[in-house]
């Protein structure tokens, strides 16, 4: 697979602005789709649309057996021990308010301990806080140092006899750190505390293995890999789905309704209430084949190098501050320009054909710690070049001409 | 669309340089405003006098240059009006950035017409509208007097 050819999979690419081509460097917000995908999207409605797993049609039969073959191939791509452990949801927000929801409710009681990290994004965190609101939990932050990393030995003394659960995102949106998740993992297990992850950002960019990992929870937001808008991923272990209750409640996860009393459905119906974005289910599955037939070894190689490159390019930019220098770092860059503000350099920027994000990306517990209202962020995609980033510098430099900086 | 339009030199001047930042002594009316898309906060202070005429209007805060610009220019042109006249004046910079990209207003002279005119770019651009108003709702806000801070995202 030749990664120059992936951009021509992506149908928006081909299209100019004002004579500029996009440059899509905002990825970590939603990244683009495939022709592969909006076929699949295409194809699923104009021939082969059904509601699935009630009507016993014909029609019905194969939109059930393509939903079910997504959620084969989700549990292949994360290598979870069963399909069971699978669950579609909205997006990670709510697969992240699912487990706050249910295992509050059976576990968290007044005076209960969470454990979250600084770098958390808001949809990691006001879940719980929920919980602080309506049951009286505490909310402990487990702090990051200066280059964006988690001070694994201050987590470790924030768990204490009443820790009840610690969620932490497998890789930041905003510094780009890939954190050691089966080490903290490894600590949590060994006083018997569950983990999640918010693997929103990590699941088009790295490897998951939930197995290797072992997490108790993943999270995964299907638009950002590739895939459509409105479907999200659950993968919980097994073992947690069977005492769970239920989340959302309707149609499709029952077993039997009486007046009297109400059985639920096995799993992982169970978790999946009302009708499903069912083409946006089946379409996903075309999302995992394009991350497979590039490899994710490929993808990796491709955005480290692009990373670095990006790096080496802004650290050239008189003024550039990159935030954050994490060990281990993806292709999320955040930093500002001294005497220009985020939103402006956004704007200038996208005269030039490049969406970037300007703002505080929804982590502004994370901003507050840098002593920052906003910053610019670039984020790479399998589709970037080398080419994306020297245009990206370049409006760099026509937003300090603008400003007139030296 | 020319980004000279947004970004015209007295724009960046007002940003980079902006008049009457600061807190105003003895100020009768305040007001804070946030933006909580970027970030961006202002808090305003108005001295209004015995005969309800503007006599000092100050503020403090951070944001970007369209924001920064258009609260410097809107102390400027709102300083030593009557009340009256500065709710009028409100309304034509409000109407402005969000509907005509004209100033119609009997109440500001052609340099203050000028420089009121320079941010009607902002039109162009309706993801930096709330940059432009968030100071002129904030002072709309000191002027009746309320106590919740100005949400951008609960206006425009």
């Amino acid at each position: 697979m030749i990664i120059e050819n992936i951009k021509s999979q992506f149908p928006i690419f081909s299209k100019q602005t004002n004579g500029k081509q996009l440059v899509y460097l905002d990825s970590s917000n939603s990244s683009q789709k495939p022709i592969s995908v909006i076929n699949s999207l295409d194809n699923f409605y104009k021939n082969e649309f059904s509601n699935i797993g009630r009507s016993i049609h014909k029609l019905a039969v194969n939109a059930t057996n393509r939903f079910e073959n997504t959620r084969m191939s989700v549990k292949n791509f994360i290598n979870a021990s069963s399909k069971d452990e699978i669950i579609f949801t909205k997006n990670a927000t709510e697969s992240i308010n699912l487990v706050a929801t249910t295992f509050g409710q059976k576990y968290i009681n007044k005076g209960d301990e969470i454990v979250v990290t600084e770098l958390e994004h808001h949809s990691n965190y006001v879940p719980w806080h929920y919980l602080r609101e309506n049951k009286g939990a505490i909310i402990k932050f487990a702090p990051i140092n200066n280059d964006g990393d988690i001070i694994i030995e201050k987590l470790k003394d924030l768990i204490t006899s009443k820790t009840k659960i610690i969620a932490i995102t497998h890789l930041s949106n905003v510094t780009g750190t890939i954190v050691p998740i089966k080490e903290i993992v490894e600590i949590a297990h060994k006083k018997n505390i569950p983990v999640l992850v918010d693997g929103c950002q990590s699941a088009p960019h790295i490897k998951i293995d939930v197995k290797d990992l072992d997490c108790d929870f993943y999270a995964i937001s299907c638009h950002k890999v590739y895939g459509p808008t409105g479907v999200g991923i659950l993968y919980a272990k097994k073992k947690w789905l069977d005492v769970l209750p239920p989340y959302i409640g309707g149609g499709g996860m029952i077993s039997e309704v009486k007046k009297e009393k109400i059985s639920y459905a096995p799993l992982p119906e169970k978790y999946e209430a009302g009708t499903m974005p069912t083409a946006e289910v089946v379409a996903f599955n075309e999302s995992i084949n394009f991350m497979n037939s590039i490899g994710i070894e490929n993808i990796v190689r491709h955005e480290k190098e692009l990373t670095n490159y990006a790096l080496e390019e802004l650290r050239k930019i008189n003024s550039v501050n990159i935030i954050g220098n994490p060990k281990n770092k993806a292709g999320v860059i955040s930093f500002t320009i001294k005497g220009i503000h985020p939103h402006d350099i956004s704007t200038i920027v996208d005269e030039e054909g490049v969406a970037i994000r300007a703002g505080h990306h929804c982590c502004q517990i994370l901003h507050e710690k840098f002593k920052l209202s906003a910053t610019v962020r670039a984020s790479i995609g399998v589709y970037n070049t080398k080419e994306d980033i020297d245009i990206l510098c370049k409006a760099i430099e026509k937003c300090r001409k603008v400003f007139d900086l030296k | 669309m020319d980004l000279k339009d947004l970004y015209q030199d007295i724009i960046l001047e007002h940003g980079k340089s902006p008049r009457n930042f600061g807190k105003c002594e003895k100020y009768t009316h305040q007001a804070k405003g946030y933006n909580p898309l970027c970030g961006d906060k202002v808090e305003i202070f108005l001295k209004l006098n015995n005969e309800k005429k503007v006599e000092n209007l100050t503020f403090e805060g951070s944001g970007c240059a369209i924001s920064m610009a258009s609260t410097s220019i809107m102390t400027e042109l709102v300083k030593g009006k009557p009340l009256e006249t500065a709710k009028k004046i409100i309304e034509a910079f409000l109407n402005m950035v969000k509907n005509t990209r004209e100033i119609k207003s009997e109440d500001l002279n052609e340099d203050q017409k000028t420089k009121i005119m320079s941010l009607s770019g902002v039109k162009q651009y309706p993801m930096r509208v709330k940059c432009a108003t968030l100071a002129w709702h904030t002072l709309t806000s000191a002027m009746e007097g309320k106590k919740e801070e100005v949400n951008t995202e609960g206006i425009d």
